[in-house]
């Protein structure tokens, strides 16, 4: 079971979340024309091994999305903030577009 | 060496002294045609046809662990040709063709059972659905029957037939389905393409590509430097970490899948039977373990376990749908690293680097497509065109809007 740490709720198991996606891909901005950033933000992604932020949804507790770094190889969990709160890499699908 | 029955009689009266090794284990060489990143059982089987059927066998498979030790050896073993859509099902029915013929071809025992899978309806709108699909599977030349219930009950009585939220209402029954024995089919293919001259290279680990001029010339690994006019990557679960050594992004994210298996017990279920209102699927092994699985653990994860919560999620299922095996105790659980694509279905394809190729996105599909997923690579290396059934799986198709998802719910890998 994984126990993560809800910023408002506490410690909490993985079961009261929902799993989102991937945290590390960044919408393009809404101009954008080209194709490929597009292609990238939606589909490409870095899948590594090791640390991952994640969006996960509080959904069976305070319905918050947060942002949750957990590790893909050994499951460990790492820091949790909201969503709203996070402050991400800049997006891979941008620097693809060049 | 062959096997056959006259050969076991004979080593039978003469103490086992005759049997050798079923493959060698060689030394890479410096170069060679193609060198297979992967042995498992698309790579291992990769090789036995290019061996075989494209007489190209100056081969290398490279494997950082064992053969067959990935998830050629922990799948639930299930073998079907019951897909709904054009760029699937063709690929499938000509595997499940290949696999009608594979002990034959490759002189080895890989217990072909096909003892049928029922897919379960529990919804008017399923069996519509149920019913399409077997339109679909018909017309590609696999074979459906859609049993109503009463047919169902005839097969297997002791269902929860009257369930008051999931009653059965009959299922999609495809016959030529069925299991393997999913070890035995890695042994084969490493047996066929090692007696026709491939060198499977364990413990191997490929560390990086060398790549110039947009031209792969070969691959850098822990026993040194192999050159190779063609590389190709045939990995499942760590496409994204190999294919990122060559500056790769794939649409694929790594997510493990429990599998299970019970106790032995008498013989009670015949076939393959999966549940249409949960997400659950049951076989009996010839030991008389019922092997079985359900979801992924839903969120990305390289780790071969998976967690509690979704072990009791599938237990609830399996009591859902077949109450009797409530005290039946389990024996093993293992997970296995899936290359979830965006929409569910594979790749089989060249690079955009020259001389690179890629084989991979499987998802939780791949041991049914072993047999077609080797031709038609090999058949792609062999001659640089994809075979005709695999025209569909290219890396490409989601820029160009191509995508096969056969369960409609979009770029969700963890849902297909």
């Amino acid at each position: 079971m994984i126990r993560i740490k809800c910023p408002i709720c506490g410690l909490r198991n993985e079961t009261e979340f929902t799993y989102g996606e991937d945290a590390n891909v960044n919408r393009p901005s809404m101009d954008e024309q080209g194709v490929q950033p597009w292609v990238d933000f939606v589909f490409n992604r870095d899948n590594p091994r090791g640390w991952h932020k994640e969006y996960w949804h509080h959904v069976q507790g305070c319905r918050q999305w947060v942002v949750l770094e957990r590790n893909t190889l050994t499951h460990e969990i790492g820091n949790c903030e909201l969503a709203r709160d996070a402050k991400l890499p800049p997006s891979q699908a941008s620097e693809a577009a060049e | 060496m062959r096997y056959s029955g006259l050969r076991v009689i004979k080593e039978a009266l003469t103490g086992h002294k005759g049997w050798r090794p079923a493959w060698r284990d060689p030394e890479p060489k410096k170069s060679y045609d193609v060198v297979i990143i992967g042995g498992g059982g698309h790579g291992l089987a990769t090789a036995y046809y290019l061996s075989k059927v494209h007489k190209i066998t100056n081969v290398a498979v490279i494997e950082k662990g064992y053969i067959g030790g990935g998830n050629v050896g922990r799948n639930t073993t299930i073998i079907r040709s019951n897909y709904l859509l054009d760029g699937n099902e063709p690929f499938y029915e000509l595997s499940l063709k290949l696999w009608e013929g594979l002990e034959q071809d490759f002189n080895y025992n890989a217990m072909v059972s096909q003892r049928g899978i029922l897919n379960l309806v529990h919804t008017d709108a399923q069996r519509d659905a149920a019913r399409r699909r077997g339109n679909a599977m018909i017309l590609n030349g696999s074979d459906a029957e859609l049993l109503d219930a009463n047919g169902v009950r005839a097969m297997y009585p002791f269902l929860n037939f009257d369930n008051a939220r999931f009653p059965i209402k009959g299922g999609l029954l495809h016959r030529r389905g069925g299991t393997v024995r999913h070890d035995a089919v890695a042994w084969g293919y490493a047996r066929g393409a090692d007696m026709r001259g491939v060198d499977i290279i364990q413990n191997c680990e490929v560390t990086g590509f060398k790549i110039e001029n947009g031209k792969c010339l070969g691959v850098e690994t822990t026993k040194g430097f192999i050159g190779a006019k063609k590389v190709a990557s045939c990995v499942a679960g760590s496409s994204s970490r190999v294919m990122e050594k060559a500056g790769m992004r794939l649409p694929i994210e790594s997510h493990v899948l429990q599998a299970f298996v019970s106790e032995g017990l008498k013989p009670v279920l015949d076939g393959v039977i999966t549940f249409g209102a949960g997400h659950f699927y049951c076989s009996q092994s010839d030991k008389g373990g019922l092997v079985f699985g359900g979801d992924l653990d839903m969120y990305n994860s390289y780790a071969q376990r998976g967690n509690l919560p979704v072990v009791e999620d599938v237990m609830e299922g399996g009591m859902a749908l077949i109450p009797a095996i409530g005290r039946v105790r389990m024996l093993r659980s293992w997970g296995g690293i899936m290359d979830m694509s965006m929409d569910g279905s594979p790749f089989i394809d060249k690079t955009h680097i020259d001389g690179l190729y890629f084989n991979g996105g499987w998802c939780y599909g791949g041991f049914k497509a072993t047999p077609a997923s080797g031709w038609c690579y090999a058949h792609l290396l062999a001659t640089d065109k994809p075979h005709e059934v695999a025209t569909a799986y290219r890396l490409d198709r989601f820029r160009t809007g191509h995508m096969i998802d056969e369960k409609g719910v979009g770029p969700n890998p963890n849902l297909h």
